[in-house]
Protein backbone atom coordinates (compact mmCIF):
# COMPACT_ATOMS: atom_id res chain seq x y z
CA UNK A 1 0.00 0.00 0.00
CA UNK A 2 1.17 3.51 -0.81
CA UNK A 3 0.97 6.43 1.57
CA UNK A 4 1.94 10.07 1.70
CA UNK A 5 4.08 11.37 4.55
CA UNK A 6 4.15 15.10 5.13
CA UNK A 7 6.28 17.03 7.59
CA UNK A 8 6.23 20.72 8.42
CA UNK A 9 8.30 22.75 10.84
CA UNK A 10 11.26 25.08 11.13
CA UNK A 11 14.02 24.02 8.73
CA UNK A 12 17.05 22.43 10.41
CA UNK A 13 19.94 20.24 9.33
CA UNK A 14 19.22 16.52 9.53
CA UNK A 15 15.46 16.47 10.14
CA UNK A 16 14.58 14.66 6.90
CA UNK A 17 17.46 12.30 7.63
CA UNK A 18 15.84 11.31 10.91
CA UNK A 19 12.55 10.51 9.20
CA UNK A 20 14.36 8.52 6.47
CA UNK A 21 16.25 6.54 9.10
CA UNK A 22 12.99 5.67 10.84
CA UNK A 23 11.48 4.57 7.51
CA UNK A 24 14.54 2.43 6.68
CA UNK A 25 14.43 0.77 10.09
CA UNK A 26 10.87 -0.33 9.38
CA UNK A 27 11.43 -1.35 5.76
CA UNK A 28 9.34 1.47 4.30
CA UNK A 29 10.44 2.31 0.77
CA UNK A 30 10.53 5.95 -0.40
CA UNK A 31 9.18 6.24 -3.98
CA UNK A 32 9.22 9.99 -4.40
CA UNK A 33 10.19 12.96 -2.30
CA UNK A 34 9.66 16.69 -2.70
CA UNK A 35 10.24 19.67 -0.48
CA UNK A 36 9.87 23.42 -0.38
CA UNK A 37 11.33 25.83 2.13
CA UNK A 38 8.87 28.69 2.57
CA UNK A 39 10.46 32.07 3.23
CA UNK A 40 13.82 30.36 3.60
CA UNK A 41 12.69 29.17 7.01
CA UNK A 42 9.82 26.68 7.10
CA UNK A 43 10.25 23.26 5.61
CA UNK A 44 7.33 21.57 3.94
CA UNK A 45 8.14 18.06 2.78
CA UNK A 46 5.97 15.44 1.13
CA UNK A 47 7.06 11.91 0.27
CA UNK A 48 5.30 8.98 -1.29
CA UNK A 49 6.17 5.69 0.35
CA UNK A 50 5.40 2.03 -0.14
CA UNK A 51 4.41 0.15 3.02
CA UNK A 52 4.21 -3.30 1.41
CA UNK A 53 7.41 -4.64 3.01
CA UNK A 54 7.06 -2.91 6.36
CA UNK A 55 7.15 -4.83 9.62
CA UNK A 56 4.62 -2.41 11.12
CA UNK A 57 0.89 -1.84 10.53
CA UNK A 58 -0.32 1.56 9.33
CA UNK A 59 -1.51 2.77 12.73
CA UNK A 60 1.80 1.81 14.36
CA UNK A 61 3.76 3.71 11.71
CA UNK A 62 1.51 6.75 12.25
CA UNK A 63 2.14 6.58 16.00
CA UNK A 64 5.90 6.18 15.48
CA UNK A 65 6.07 9.17 13.13
CA UNK A 66 3.99 11.26 15.49
CA UNK A 67 6.36 10.44 18.34
CA UNK A 68 9.39 11.26 16.19
CA UNK A 69 7.72 14.53 15.15
CA UNK A 70 7.27 15.56 18.76
CA UNK A 71 10.94 14.80 19.43
CA UNK A 72 12.18 17.04 16.62
CA UNK A 73 9.38 19.67 16.92
CA UNK A 74 7.78 18.83 13.58
CA UNK A 75 4.25 17.89 12.56
CA UNK A 76 4.66 14.57 10.76
CA UNK A 77 1.64 12.89 9.29
CA UNK A 78 0.98 9.80 7.20
CA UNK A 79 -2.12 9.37 5.07
CA UNK A 80 -3.34 6.82 2.53
CA UNK A 81 -2.36 8.07 -0.90
CA UNK A 82 -5.88 7.46 -2.15
CA UNK A 83 -7.36 10.61 -0.60
CA UNK A 84 -5.13 12.80 -2.77
CA UNK A 85 -5.69 10.78 -5.90
CA UNK A 86 -9.43 10.73 -5.59
CA UNK A 87 -9.71 14.43 -4.87
CA UNK A 88 -7.61 15.59 -7.80
CA UNK A 89 -8.24 12.97 -10.49
CA UNK A 90 -11.42 12.33 -12.48
CA UNK B 1 5.33 2.42 -10.51
CA UNK B 2 5.96 6.02 -9.56
CA UNK B 3 2.84 7.67 -8.22
CA UNK B 4 1.53 10.83 -9.80
CA UNK B 5 0.33 12.64 -6.71
CA UNK B 6 2.08 16.00 -6.72
CA UNK B 7 3.39 17.99 -3.81
CA UNK B 8 0.95 20.79 -4.67
CA UNK B 9 -2.01 18.43 -4.54
CA UNK B 10 -0.91 17.09 -1.17
CA UNK B 11 -0.60 20.62 0.17
CA UNK B 12 -3.98 21.69 -1.24
CA UNK B 13 -5.83 18.74 0.27
CA UNK B 14 -4.23 19.11 3.68
CA UNK B 15 -4.80 22.84 3.71
CA UNK B 16 -8.51 22.23 3.04
CA UNK B 17 -8.59 19.89 6.03
CA UNK B 18 -6.39 21.85 8.42
CA UNK B 19 -7.37 25.42 7.65
CA UNK B 20 -10.79 25.39 5.97
CA UNK B 21 -12.59 22.73 7.98
CA UNK B 22 -13.02 20.16 5.21
CA UNK B 23 -14.58 17.12 6.78
CA UNK B 24 -16.92 14.26 6.18
CA UNK B 25 -19.89 15.33 8.23
CA UNK B 26 -21.48 11.95 8.78
CA UNK B 27 -21.35 8.26 8.03
CA UNK B 28 -24.91 7.14 8.57
CA UNK B 29 -25.83 3.46 8.64
CA UNK B 30 -29.39 2.76 7.53
CA UNK B 31 -30.90 -0.30 9.23
CA UNK B 32 -34.18 -1.99 8.39
CA UNK B 33 -36.45 -2.67 11.38
CA UNK B 34 -39.35 -4.34 9.60
CA UNK B 35 -37.85 -7.73 10.43
CA UNK B 36 -38.22 -6.94 14.16
CA UNK B 37 -42.03 -6.98 13.94
CA UNK B 38 -43.79 -8.50 16.93
CA UNK B 39 -47.24 -8.12 18.48
CA UNK B 40 -45.62 -7.65 21.87
CA UNK B 41 -44.17 -4.16 22.25
CA UNK B 42 -41.45 -5.10 24.74
CA UNK B 43 -40.31 -7.97 22.56
CA UNK B 44 -40.26 -5.65 19.54
CA UNK B 45 -38.19 -3.09 21.46
CA UNK B 46 -35.73 -5.80 22.52
CA UNK B 47 -35.38 -7.05 18.94
CA UNK B 48 -34.78 -3.50 17.74
CA UNK B 49 -31.99 -3.09 20.29
CA UNK B 50 -30.40 -6.40 19.33
CA UNK B 51 -30.53 -5.74 15.60
CA UNK B 52 -29.08 -2.24 15.82
CA UNK B 53 -26.29 -3.15 18.22
CA UNK B 54 -25.35 -6.10 16.03
CA UNK B 55 -25.42 -4.30 12.67
CA UNK B 56 -23.69 -1.14 13.91
CA UNK B 57 -21.27 -2.83 16.29
CA UNK B 58 -18.19 -1.72 14.33
CA UNK B 59 -19.53 1.52 12.81
CA UNK B 60 -17.78 3.96 15.14
CA UNK B 61 -14.49 2.04 15.24
CA UNK B 62 -14.33 1.79 11.44
CA UNK B 63 -15.27 5.47 11.04
CA UNK B 64 -12.46 6.50 13.38
CA UNK B 65 -10.02 4.16 11.65
CA UNK B 66 -10.76 5.62 8.20
CA UNK B 67 -10.50 9.12 9.62
CA UNK B 68 -7.04 8.32 11.05
CA UNK B 69 -5.70 6.59 7.97
CA UNK B 70 -6.83 9.16 5.40
CA UNK B 71 -6.26 12.12 7.67
CA UNK B 72 -9.72 13.57 7.13
CA UNK B 73 -12.06 14.19 10.08
CA UNK B 74 -15.28 12.17 10.10
CA UNK B 75 -17.32 14.21 12.51
CA UNK B 76 -20.36 12.06 13.16
CA UNK B 77 -21.27 8.42 13.04
CA UNK B 78 -25.04 7.93 13.05
CA UNK B 79 -27.85 5.48 12.49
CA UNK B 80 -31.13 5.78 10.57
CA UNK B 81 -33.85 3.17 11.01
CA UNK B 82 -37.12 2.28 9.30
CA UNK B 83 -39.87 4.72 10.37
CA UNK B 84 -40.96 3.27 13.70
CA UNK B 85 -44.65 3.85 12.90
CA UNK B 86 -44.25 1.22 10.14
CA UNK B 87 -41.96 -1.21 11.94
CA UNK B 88 -44.05 -1.15 15.13
CA UNK B 89 -47.43 -1.21 13.36
CA UNK B 90 -48.15 -4.75 14.51
CA UNK B 91 -47.51 -3.99 18.18
CA UNK B 92 -50.33 -3.79 20.66
CA UNK B 93 -50.07 -0.76 22.89
CA UNK B 94 -50.93 2.91 23.18
CA UNK B 95 -47.39 4.34 23.33
CA UNK B 96 -44.10 3.78 21.50
CA UNK B 97 -41.98 5.59 24.09
CA UNK B 98 -40.44 2.23 25.06
CA UNK B 99 -39.21 1.84 21.47
CA UNK B 100 -37.56 5.28 21.60
CA UNK B 101 -35.86 4.28 24.85
CA UNK B 102 -34.62 1.12 23.18
CA UNK B 103 -33.25 3.16 20.23
CA UNK B 104 -31.54 5.51 22.67
CA UNK B 105 -29.89 2.64 24.55
CA UNK B 106 -28.74 1.07 21.29
CA UNK B 107 -27.26 4.40 20.13
CA UNK B 108 -25.35 4.73 23.38
CA UNK B 109 -24.16 1.14 23.25
CA UNK B 110 -22.62 1.50 19.78
CA UNK B 111 -21.43 5.05 20.43
CA UNK B 112 -23.34 7.05 17.78
CA UNK B 113 -24.45 10.56 18.71
CA UNK B 114 -27.87 10.49 17.02
CA UNK B 115 -30.29 7.85 15.81
CA UNK B 116 -33.08 8.90 13.44
CA UNK B 117 -36.28 7.21 12.41
CA UNK B 118 -38.76 7.71 15.21
CA UNK B 119 -40.88 8.71 12.28
CA UNK B 120 -44.20 8.46 10.48
CA UNK B 121 -45.33 9.13 6.91
CA UNK B 122 -48.78 10.69 7.11
CA UNK B 123 -49.06 12.86 4.00
CA UNK B 124 -52.49 11.45 3.20
CA UNK B 125 -53.62 10.31 6.60
CA UNK B 126 -52.74 8.47 9.78
CA UNK B 127 -52.96 4.77 10.51
CA UNK B 128 -53.55 3.73 14.09
CA UNK B 129 -49.82 3.13 14.43
CA UNK B 130 -49.03 6.61 13.04
CA UNK B 131 -51.32 8.12 15.67
CA UNK B 132 -49.61 6.19 18.47
CA UNK B 133 -46.21 7.30 17.21
CA UNK B 134 -47.20 10.95 16.85
CA UNK B 135 -48.64 10.96 20.37
CA UNK B 136 -45.37 9.42 21.61
CA UNK B 137 -43.04 12.00 20.01
CA UNK B 138 -43.17 14.66 22.74
CA UNK B 139 -42.57 12.31 25.70
CA UNK B 140 -40.05 10.23 23.71
CA UNK B 141 -37.85 13.17 22.68
CA UNK B 142 -38.08 14.67 26.16
CA UNK B 143 -37.00 11.46 27.86
CA UNK B 144 -34.29 10.31 25.47
CA UNK B 145 -31.02 11.92 24.53
CA UNK B 146 -30.05 10.74 21.04
CA UNK B 147 -33.32 9.84 19.32
CA UNK B 148 -34.49 12.04 16.44
CA UNK B 149 -38.02 12.09 15.09
CA UNK B 150 -39.64 13.24 11.86
CA UNK B 151 -43.10 13.29 10.34
CA UNK B 152 -43.78 13.64 6.63
CA UNK B 153 -47.03 15.60 6.32
CA UNK B 154 -47.01 16.54 2.63
CA UNK B 155 -45.84 15.46 -0.82
CA UNK B 156 -46.01 16.98 -4.29
CA UNK B 157 -47.91 13.88 -5.35
CA UNK B 158 -50.54 13.92 -2.60
CA UNK B 159 -50.94 17.40 -1.18
CA UNK B 160 -50.76 18.50 2.45
CA UNK B 161 -52.38 16.72 5.39
CA UNK B 162 -53.51 19.82 7.28
CA UNK B 163 -54.90 17.78 10.19
CA UNK B 164 -51.34 16.53 10.73
CA UNK B 165 -49.89 20.05 10.30
CA UNK B 166 -52.16 21.30 13.10
CA UNK B 167 -51.11 18.38 15.28
CA UNK B 168 -47.41 19.12 14.66
CA UNK B 169 -47.84 22.67 15.98
CA UNK B 170 -49.28 21.23 19.20
CA UNK B 171 -46.54 18.62 19.56
CA UNK B 172 -43.78 21.19 19.09
CA UNK B 173 -45.31 23.39 21.78
CA UNK B 174 -45.71 20.40 24.10
CA UNK B 175 -42.07 19.33 23.62
CA UNK B 176 -40.87 22.87 24.20
CA UNK B 177 -42.72 22.90 27.53
CA UNK B 178 -41.51 19.42 28.57
CA UNK B 179 -37.87 20.41 28.03
CA UNK B 180 -38.14 24.03 29.20
CA UNK B 181 -35.20 23.50 31.56
CA UNK B 182 -32.95 22.64 28.58
CA UNK B 183 -33.95 25.57 26.32
CA UNK B 184 -36.76 23.47 24.82
CA UNK B 185 -34.08 21.21 23.32
CA UNK B 186 -36.44 18.37 22.31
CA UNK B 187 -37.75 20.53 19.43
CA UNK B 188 -34.24 20.54 17.89
CA UNK B 189 -34.53 16.77 17.43
CA UNK B 190 -37.80 16.92 15.48
CA UNK B 191 -38.44 17.76 11.81
CA UNK B 192 -41.67 18.12 9.86
CA UNK B 193 -41.21 17.28 6.16
CA UNK B 194 -42.70 17.72 2.74
CA UNK B 195 -41.27 15.21 0.21
CA UNK B 196 -39.01 13.54 2.81
CA UNK B 197 -36.15 11.59 1.21
CA UNK B 198 -35.52 7.97 2.11
CA UNK B 199 -31.72 8.06 2.12
CA UNK B 200 -30.93 11.33 3.90
CA UNK B 201 -27.90 10.80 6.16
CA UNK B 202 -28.32 14.12 8.01
CA UNK B 203 -30.11 14.57 11.32
CA UNK B 204 -32.64 15.22 12.62
CA UNK B 205 -34.52 14.02 9.56
CA UNK B 206 -32.73 10.77 8.69
CA UNK B 207 -34.71 7.56 8.40
CA UNK B 208 -34.24 4.30 6.49
CA UNK B 209 -36.87 4.39 3.73
CA UNK B 210 -39.09 1.48 2.79
CA UNK B 211 -37.47 1.19 -0.64
CA UNK B 212 -34.09 0.60 0.97
CA UNK B 213 -32.25 -2.68 1.51
CA UNK B 214 -31.48 -4.44 4.80
CA UNK B 215 -28.53 -2.27 5.76
CA UNK B 216 -26.76 0.53 3.90
CA UNK B 217 -24.01 3.14 4.30
CA UNK B 218 -24.84 6.72 3.35
CA UNK B 219 -22.34 9.53 3.68
CA UNK B 220 -22.88 13.25 4.08
CA UNK B 221 -20.01 15.52 3.05
CA UNK B 222 -19.54 19.14 3.97
CA UNK B 223 -17.04 21.97 3.55
CA UNK B 224 -18.51 25.48 3.41
CA UNK B 225 -15.12 26.82 4.55
CA UNK B 226 -13.43 25.29 1.49
CA UNK B 227 -15.95 26.90 -0.88
CA UNK B 228 -15.55 30.25 0.86
CA UNK B 229 -11.76 30.08 0.56
CA UNK B 230 -11.98 29.16 -3.14
CA UNK B 231 -14.28 32.14 -3.76
CA UNK B 232 -11.89 34.46 -1.94
CA UNK B 233 -9.32 33.58 -4.55
CA UNK B 234 -11.58 34.72 -7.43
CA UNK B 235 -12.93 37.79 -5.65
CA UNK B 236 -14.55 40.23 -8.07
CA UNK B 237 -14.90 37.62 -10.84
CA UNK B 238 -18.11 37.42 -12.89
CA UNK B 239 -20.90 34.88 -12.41
CA UNK B 240 -19.32 32.36 -14.76
CA UNK B 241 -16.14 32.40 -12.66
CA UNK B 242 -18.18 32.22 -9.46
CA UNK B 243 -20.21 29.21 -10.61
CA UNK B 244 -17.21 27.38 -12.06
CA UNK B 245 -15.29 27.82 -8.81
CA UNK B 246 -18.16 26.44 -6.74
CA UNK B 247 -18.51 23.47 -9.10
CA UNK B 248 -14.81 22.60 -9.00
CA UNK B 249 -14.69 22.86 -5.23
CA UNK B 250 -17.86 20.79 -4.77
CA UNK B 251 -16.30 18.13 -7.00
CA UNK B 252 -13.21 17.87 -4.79
CA UNK B 253 -15.19 17.81 -1.56
CA UNK B 254 -17.51 15.13 -2.89
CA UNK B 255 -14.62 12.93 -4.05
CA UNK B 256 -13.45 12.70 -0.46
CA UNK B 257 -16.95 11.65 0.59
CA UNK B 258 -17.08 9.04 -2.16
CA UNK B 259 -13.74 7.59 -1.05
CA UNK B 260 -14.79 7.45 2.60
CA UNK B 261 -18.14 5.90 1.67
CA UNK B 262 -16.46 3.17 -0.41
CA UNK B 263 -13.93 2.43 2.33
CA UNK B 264 -16.61 2.31 5.02
CA UNK B 265 -18.77 0.09 2.85
CA UNK B 266 -15.90 -2.33 2.18
CA UNK B 267 -14.63 -2.45 5.78
CA UNK B 268 -18.10 -2.88 7.29
CA UNK B 269 -19.24 -5.22 4.54
CA UNK B 270 -22.38 -3.15 4.09
CA UNK B 271 -23.46 -1.86 0.64
CA UNK B 272 -22.82 1.78 -0.24
CA UNK B 273 -26.02 3.75 -0.70
CA UNK B 274 -25.51 7.40 -1.58
CA UNK B 275 -23.41 10.49 -1.04
CA UNK B 276 -25.33 13.51 0.16
CA UNK B 277 -23.32 16.39 -1.24
CA UNK B 278 -24.37 19.09 1.15
CA UNK B 279 -22.75 22.17 2.53
CA UNK B 280 -23.60 21.68 6.18
CA UNK B 281 -22.35 24.48 8.41
CA UNK B 282 -21.33 24.34 12.07
CA UNK B 283 -21.14 27.19 14.58
CA UNK B 284 -17.34 27.28 14.06
CA UNK B 285 -15.92 30.35 12.33
CA UNK B 286 -14.90 29.46 8.79
CA UNK B 287 -17.52 26.70 8.54
CA UNK B 288 -20.45 28.83 7.49
CA UNK B 289 -22.75 28.96 4.44
CA UNK B 290 -23.58 32.57 5.36
CA UNK B 291 -19.91 33.51 4.97
CA UNK B 292 -20.03 32.17 1.39
CA UNK B 293 -23.00 34.42 0.67
CA UNK B 294 -21.06 37.38 2.09
CA UNK B 295 -18.02 36.44 -0.01
CA UNK B 296 -20.30 36.57 -3.07
CA UNK B 297 -20.90 40.21 -2.27
CA UNK B 298 -23.81 40.44 0.18
CA UNK B 299 -23.33 42.58 3.27
CA UNK B 300 -25.35 40.05 5.25
CA UNK B 301 -27.54 37.08 4.31
CA UNK B 302 -31.04 38.51 4.09
CA UNK B 303 -30.01 41.49 1.97
CA UNK B 304 -31.75 41.84 -1.42
CA UNK B 305 -30.12 39.32 -3.76
CA UNK B 306 -29.76 36.63 -1.09
CA UNK B 307 -32.27 34.26 -2.68
CA UNK B 308 -30.44 34.46 -6.01
CA UNK B 309 -27.12 33.84 -4.25
CA UNK B 310 -28.49 30.76 -2.44
CA UNK B 311 -30.00 29.50 -5.70
CA UNK B 312 -26.73 29.62 -7.61
CA UNK B 313 -24.80 28.15 -4.69
CA UNK B 314 -27.23 25.25 -4.35
CA UNK B 315 -27.34 24.54 -8.06
CA UNK B 316 -23.59 24.60 -8.58
CA UNK B 317 -22.88 22.38 -5.59
CA UNK B 318 -25.12 19.80 -7.22
CA UNK B 319 -23.54 20.25 -10.65
CA UNK B 320 -20.02 19.89 -9.28
CA UNK B 321 -20.81 17.05 -6.93
CA UNK B 322 -22.87 14.83 -9.19
CA UNK B 323 -19.95 13.72 -11.35
CA UNK B 324 -17.78 13.07 -8.30
CA UNK B 325 -19.94 10.28 -6.92
CA UNK B 326 -21.42 7.14 -8.41
CA UNK B 327 -24.66 7.61 -6.44
CA UNK B 328 -25.85 10.98 -5.26
CA UNK B 329 -28.92 11.20 -3.07
CA UNK B 330 -30.22 12.54 0.20
CA UNK B 331 -30.83 16.26 0.35
CA UNK B 332 -27.74 17.45 -1.56
CA UNK B 333 -27.34 21.22 -1.62
CA UNK B 334 -26.77 24.11 0.75
CA UNK B 335 -28.24 23.93 4.22
CA UNK B 336 -29.24 27.23 5.79
CA UNK B 337 -29.86 26.47 9.46
CA UNK B 338 -29.73 29.48 11.72
CA UNK B 339 -28.38 28.22 15.04
CA UNK B 340 -25.74 26.00 13.41
CA UNK B 341 -24.21 28.78 11.29
CA UNK B 342 -22.32 31.66 12.85
CA UNK B 343 -22.85 33.97 9.88
CA UNK B 344 -26.63 33.39 9.91
CA UNK B 345 -26.69 34.14 13.64
CA UNK B 346 -24.83 37.41 13.05
CA UNK B 347 -27.23 38.31 10.23
CA UNK B 348 -30.23 37.81 12.51
CA UNK B 349 -28.59 39.90 15.22
CA UNK B 350 -27.85 42.67 12.73
CA UNK B 351 -31.54 42.72 11.75
CA UNK B 352 -30.69 41.65 8.18
CA UNK B 353 -32.31 38.22 8.24
CA UNK B 354 -35.96 37.70 9.10
CA UNK B 355 -38.11 34.59 9.18
CA UNK B 356 -39.92 35.76 6.03
CA UNK B 357 -36.66 36.14 4.08
CA UNK B 358 -35.48 32.75 5.30
CA UNK B 359 -38.73 31.29 3.99
CA UNK B 360 -38.00 32.79 0.57
CA UNK B 361 -34.49 31.31 0.68
CA UNK B 362 -35.93 27.86 1.39
CA UNK B 363 -37.53 27.91 -2.08
CA UNK B 364 -34.05 27.46 -3.50
CA UNK B 365 -31.93 25.89 -0.72
CA UNK B 366 -31.65 22.14 -0.18
CA UNK B 367 -34.12 21.81 2.69
CA UNK B 368 -36.09 24.36 4.66
CA UNK B 369 -36.58 26.38 7.83
CA UNK B 370 -33.96 24.78 10.02
CA UNK B 371 -33.06 25.40 13.65
CA UNK B 372 -35.14 28.54 14.01
CA UNK B 373 -35.64 29.72 17.60
CA UNK B 374 -38.82 31.75 18.14
CA UNK B 375 -40.47 33.25 21.25
CA UNK B 376 -41.85 30.73 23.73
CA UNK B 377 -45.29 32.34 23.63
CA UNK B 378 -45.69 31.74 19.88
CA UNK B 379 -49.15 30.10 19.62
CA UNK B 380 -49.38 26.49 18.35
CA UNK B 381 -51.53 27.74 15.45
CA UNK B 382 -48.77 30.12 14.35
CA UNK B 383 -46.25 27.23 14.40
CA UNK B 384 -48.71 25.22 12.28
CA UNK B 385 -49.12 28.19 9.92
CA UNK B 386 -45.35 28.40 9.45
CA UNK B 387 -45.25 24.66 8.77
CA UNK B 388 -48.14 24.93 6.28
CA UNK B 389 -46.32 27.69 4.35
CA UNK B 390 -43.12 25.66 4.18
CA UNK B 391 -44.96 22.49 3.12
CA UNK B 392 -46.69 24.47 0.35
CA UNK B 393 -43.32 25.60 -0.99
CA UNK B 394 -42.13 21.99 -1.13
CA UNK B 395 -45.37 20.68 -2.62
CA UNK B 396 -45.60 23.23 -5.43
CA UNK B 397 -41.88 23.28 -6.26
CA UNK B 398 -41.33 19.49 -6.15
CA UNK B 399 -38.59 19.82 -3.56
CA UNK B 400 -37.95 18.62 -0.05
CA UNK B 401 -38.82 21.21 2.54
CA UNK B 402 -38.70 20.88 6.29
CA UNK B 403 -39.37 22.80 9.47
CA UNK B 404 -37.29 22.47 12.61
CA UNK B 405 -38.50 25.25 14.87
CA UNK B 406 -37.97 25.78 18.57
CA UNK B 407 -40.41 27.97 20.51
CA UNK B 408 -38.08 28.45 23.47
CA UNK B 409 -40.12 28.65 26.66
CA UNK B 410 -39.33 31.76 28.69
CA UNK B 411 -37.45 33.49 25.84
CA UNK B 412 -38.44 36.44 23.68
CA UNK B 413 -37.04 38.40 20.72
CA UNK B 414 -33.64 39.79 21.70
CA UNK B 415 -32.69 36.78 23.82
CA UNK B 416 -30.12 34.22 22.73
CA UNK B 417 -30.53 30.55 23.43
CA UNK B 418 -27.71 28.02 23.74
CA UNK B 419 -28.31 24.44 22.58
CA UNK B 420 -24.73 23.25 22.87
CA UNK B 421 -22.42 21.28 20.58
CA UNK B 422 -23.27 20.99 16.89
CA UNK B 423 -26.75 22.43 17.50
CA UNK B 424 -25.13 25.76 18.34
CA UNK B 425 -26.86 28.86 19.66
CA UNK B 426 -29.51 31.14 18.23
CA UNK B 427 -31.03 34.56 18.64
CA UNK B 428 -34.82 34.41 19.04
CA UNK B 429 -36.47 35.51 15.80
CA UNK B 430 -39.70 37.47 15.58
CA UNK B 431 -42.83 35.72 14.31
CA UNK B 432 -45.59 37.65 12.53
CA UNK B 433 -48.15 38.14 15.29
CA UNK B 434 -51.31 38.24 13.19
CA UNK B 435 -53.62 35.25 13.56
CA UNK B 436 -54.12 32.26 11.23
CA UNK B 437 -56.35 30.04 13.41
CA UNK B 438 -59.32 30.34 11.07
CA UNK B 439 -57.21 29.02 8.21
CA UNK B 440 -55.12 26.22 9.68
CA UNK B 441 -57.99 24.77 11.74
CA UNK B 442 -60.35 24.16 8.82
CA UNK B 443 -59.57 20.46 8.95
CA UNK B 444 -58.81 17.92 6.23
CA UNK B 445 -56.25 17.98 3.43
CA UNK B 446 -55.05 20.41 0.82
CA UNK B 447 -55.49 18.36 -2.38
CA UNK B 448 -52.65 17.31 -4.67
CA UNK B 449 -51.41 20.14 -6.89
CA UNK B 450 -52.28 20.12 -10.58
CA UNK B 451 -48.75 19.26 -11.72
CA UNK B 452 -48.85 16.00 -9.76
CA UNK B 453 -51.12 14.48 -12.43
CA UNK B 454 -48.39 13.34 -14.73
CA UNK B 455 -49.64 9.94 -15.81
Amino acid sequence: MKAVITMTGKDRIGVIGKVCTYLAEHRINILDISQTVIGGEYLNMAMIVDLAASDLAFDAIAAGLDELGQEICYVIRIQHEEIFKSMHRV
Amino acid sequence: MISHVSHGEVLETNRMIDEYNLDVRTITMGIDLLSCADANLDRFAARVYDKITQKAEHLVRVGDEISRQFGVPIVNKRIAVTPVALAAAGCHGSSFVAVAESLDRAAKEVGVNFIGGFSAMVHKGCTKSDEVLIDSIAPALSQTERVCASVNVATSRNGINMDAVVKMGGIIKEMAELTRDQSSLACAKFVVFCNAVEDNPFMAGAFHGIGERECVINVGVSGPGVVKKALEEVRGGDFETLCETIKRTAFKITRVGQLVAQEASARLNVPFGIIDLSLAPTPERGDSVAEILCEMGLEYPGAPGTTAAVALLNDNIKKGGIMASSYVGGLSGAFIPVSEDRGMIEAVRAGALTLEKLEAMTCVCSVGLDMIAVPGDTPAEAVSGIIADEMAIGMINNKTTAVRIIPVVGCDVGDTVEFGGLLGYAPIMAVNSFGCEGFVNRGGRIPAPVHSFRN
